[in-house]
């Protein structure tokens, strides 16, 4: 009874297809609701939407378990929503709120939770490279088979730090997956004028890294490639490269107004490629739900929106002992 | 429910801007992500999109206008059936301040607030410790293998470390104790392996980090402020990093320019670090022990000319010397002189040479730079009046002139003359053996400095 379109990705259940679109919705949807609260002035600094690339990092969690850890840039809310931390505490980091996650002292670029194995949010292109095969430095050296999912932009995938760390990643065998996320622009450099080979995936094969390329708009695309990835390395074998090719829909920040591609250029990926949709058209034609559910759906995740905004909106500030506070750790007597 | 839809600030400084052009009109349905209007600010025109799904009730600010204040109504989004009077009846369009959080004033211009350092307890050694004369780069060595086999969370990475036993033989003997998962020869890339550390620590592993030599930690330097010092901070205090960075620091001899830099003020100044520059071989082991335990960032600044010097350790089970205590080397009346690392080596020299000319001298070794232990300065000072500080990094923004600075503040009444300040000049590291030696502070200097302030 399986309809045309899902036959050839008969690998994925009704509830998988639905979680996927609840969980990229919800990052939407959180994503256009944070805009929203920069343009009335309650979020400031800098703030980088992730909106249109919600496949690559749902697609990536579908295969992780349970203490598998993840850290990437600046661009940093969907990955966060992903891995299930509370909407209601990014929001109020974002809005430099007391229930933020990092008590409003890091902002967008910079959240972690140690629950989650989130571990930032980091501001400096590239920096998260190395980190993360730190990260599955510690896990090689426990001896346990977890694996950290290291992701940055292709405009990183340019920085000396991400070579150093392929170099050690090999040749430590470390469990890491390097996950370039490909949105086509550096900021508002496009690939081709700032990067001399087109295809980041094989940048790997010079220290003996696997790579592949992955359409980042298939949700499911992703999911399958990210257990291949997960099983290289949960089986020892060392790191793995993949290069989600995506597309975001707003500017490198709140305050870019993109106008080194066209407006075209983004409406032809929203309307033909958007990962939202998809699933979207996959699970109505699919007969896994109606319109209603799906409407359903949309509804709650508003409501999930709307309540992290009004948190966020009615969080203190932070006591302005906080200034001071969070600089050292004690060290045990 | 209609809703009002506002002007957006589009860049942090945004307050006002021009709303250049509708491109939707009153009646149409928009849905999140839609592009609405052009707005314009000083620095560029922006795109305004939907993010809610509605109808646009009503356009209130008109194509063109300039100067439009950031949270001004520009617009009114009904949905099916509603109007957009109902909304303007009931709220009044424009800006609220509803939502804009007081910014209350800081309690009070107080950039000194935090520095009240705890002093903690020197370690008593028992009477009757046995002293064993014990060089730098033993006590250094021997730090590192009581750690490790008080816990296998540490582990030491760097250049040479391991089969090469350390470039400078720090790490003598450690590979054969520990074996290569612990002690880890990196590849040459300080970038990388700083950044490698990082995340082993944020993964709850305590790394020892060898630097060659700190110069080569320039490389390195974003992980250890960027990623390592600040990211507690950032994390409201989830993330810590409990990273040990160390490894030879400042001139050595004749190596030039880019191997001879002391980087003491640099590090000193990032709140998140601790900084540490021993002098001596018992301090040396103390202090590396409190480092790999402290679960904080600690730089570890070493000498090479100091590795090879012997001074005598207690022989205890456990050495330890906190952080954040100054040690007096001499007791004197008529000034203190402090220093660190190997101004030590020149201050204990000059208080002989001074002793001669019956000058008394107390000499004060910093041990740690960051916490400083500035309440031991300022006492020795209240008895002295004078001070003189020793080091040999460059003069400009120096450890030195911080001291100045805090004596001046918190000691003014006491002080009987200016503090000078020894150090480095203020060039790079020259090669020639005679502009080297003129290039680094001398006990001469110090004697001389000594001597100004005591006006002798």
């Amino acid at each position: 009874m399986a309809a045309k379109k899902t036959t050839k990705k008969a690998n994925v259940s009704k509830e998988e297809l639905l979680s996927f679109y609840r969980d990229m919705l919800l990052i939407r949807r959180f994503e256009e609701k944070a805009g929203q609260l920069y343009g009335m002035g309650l979020i400031g600094g800098f703030c980088h939407l992730y909106i249109g690339q919600e496949a690559v990092v749902v697609g990536l969690e579908a295969a992780t378990k349970e203490g598998d850890k993840r850290i990437t840039s600046y661009r940093d809310h969907g990955h966060m929503l992903a891995c299930g931390m509370d909407p209601k505490g990014v929001m109020a980091e974002l809005t430099g709120r007391e229930g933020g996650y990092s008590k409003g002292k890091g902002g967008s670029m910079h959240m972690f939770s140690k629950e989650k194995h989130f571990y930032g949010g980091h501001g400096i292109v590239a920096a998260q490279v190395p980190l993360g095969a730190g990260l599955a430095f510690s896990d090689k050296y426990r001896g346990n088979d977890n694996v950290t999912f290291t992701y940055f932009g292709d405009g990183a995938a340019n920085q000396g730090q991400v070579y150093e760390a392929f170099n050690m990643a090999a040749l430590w065998d470390l469990p890491v997956i390097f996950v370039i996320e490909n949105n086509e622009y550096a900021m508002g450099t496009a690939m081709a004028r700032s990067t001399s080979s087109p295809d980041i995936y094989t940048r790997g094969a010079a220290f003996g890294i696997k790579g592949e390329a992955v359409d980042g708009m298939d949700v499911l695309k992703v999911k399958e490639a990210s257990e291949k990835a997960v099983a290289h390395c949960r089986a020892g074998k060392g790191p793995y490269i993949l290069e989600v090719k995506t597309y975001r829909y707003r500017g490198h920040s709140m305050s870019d107004p993109a106008k080194y591609r066209t407006r075209e250029e983004v409406q032809k990926m929203r309307d033909e490629r958007d990962c939202i949709e998809q699933v979207r058209d996959m699970l109505l034609t699919g007969k896994h739900a109606t319109d209603d559910d799906l409407k359903a759906i949309d509804k709650e995740i508003k409501g999930i929106v709307n309540e992290a905004a009004d948190f966020s909106k009615e969080s203190p500030e932070p006591s302005l002992d906080e200034l001071y506070t969070d600089i050292y750790m004690e060290a045990e007597a | 429910m209609a809703t009002e839809i506002l002007m957006p600030a589009l860049s942090p400084t945004m307050e006002e801007g021009t709303l250049a052009k509708w491109l939707v009109k009153e009646g149409d349905t928009v849905s999140s992500g839609d592009i609405m209007a052009e707005i314009e600010t000083d620095k560029a025109t922006m795109e305004f999109e939907a993010v809610d799904e509605g109808i646009i009730g009503k356009i209130l600010i008109t194509e063109g206008t300039e100067g439009v204040k950031v949270n001004t109504a520009i617009a009114i989004l009904v949905e099916e059936g509603e109007s957009a009077d109902d909304l303007e009846a009931s709220s009044g369009a424009g800006s609220d301040d509803e939502d804009k959080a007081p910014i209350d004033e800081p309690m009070s211009a107080n950039p000194g607030a935090p520095v009240a350092v705890v002093v903690p307890a020197e370690m008593d050694i028992p009477e009757g410790t046995e002293m064993k004369p014990t060089t730098v780069r033993e006590a250094l060595r021997d730090a590192m293998a009581e750690e490790m086999r008080r816990t296998p969370e540490v582990f030491l990475m760097g250049e040479e470390v391991a089969e090469y036993q350390g470039a400078y033989k720090i790490s003598q003997g450690l590979l054969d104790e520990f074996g290569s998962k612990r002690v880890i020869d990196t590849p040459i890339t300080e970038h990388g392996f700083a950044g490698i550390g990082v995340g082993a620590a944020f993964g709850g592993l305590n790394p020892i980090v060898e630097f060659m030599t700190f110069n080569f930690a320039m490389q390195a330097i974003d992980h250890i402020i960027n990623s390592a010092a600040k990211t507690l901070y950032m994390s409201g205090g989830q993330m810590g990093c409990p990273i040990v960075f160390r490894g030879p620091n400042g001139a050595a001899a004749r190596v030039g320019a880019q191997h001879s830099h002391d980087y003491a003020a640099w590090y000193s100044q990032i709140p998140g670090l601790k900084v540490v520059m021993p002098y001596s071989a018992a301090d040396a082991k103390g202090l590396l022990k409190t480092a790999i335990r402290d679960p904080n960032p600690v730089i570890f600044l070493e000498n090479e000319i100091l590795y090879g010097q012997s001074f005598d350790v207690p022989v205890m089970d456990d050495y330890t010397v906190p952080f954040g205590k100054a040690k007096i080397w001499r007791e004197g009346t008529d000034v203190t002189i402090v220093s660190f690392g190997i101004g030590m080596k020149y201050a204990l020299e000059a208080a002989d040479k001074l002793a001669e000319d019956g000058i008394s001298a107390e000499v004060l070794d910093l041990r740690t730079l960051r916490p400083m232990d500035t309440g031991a300065i300022i006492e020795s000072v209240k008895k002295t009046n004078r001070c003189v500080t020793v080091e040999e990094g460059f003069p400009v923004c120096s450890i030195g002139s911080y001291i100045s600075s805090v004596l001046m503040q918190e000691a003014f009444d006491y002080l009987d003359a200016p503090v000078i300040n020894c150090t480095g000049k203020d060039v790079p590291m020259p090669y020639a053996a005679n502009l080297e030696k003129l290039a680094l502070t001398t006990t001469k200097e110090v004697i001389d400095a000594v001597k100004a302030v005591t006006y002798r």
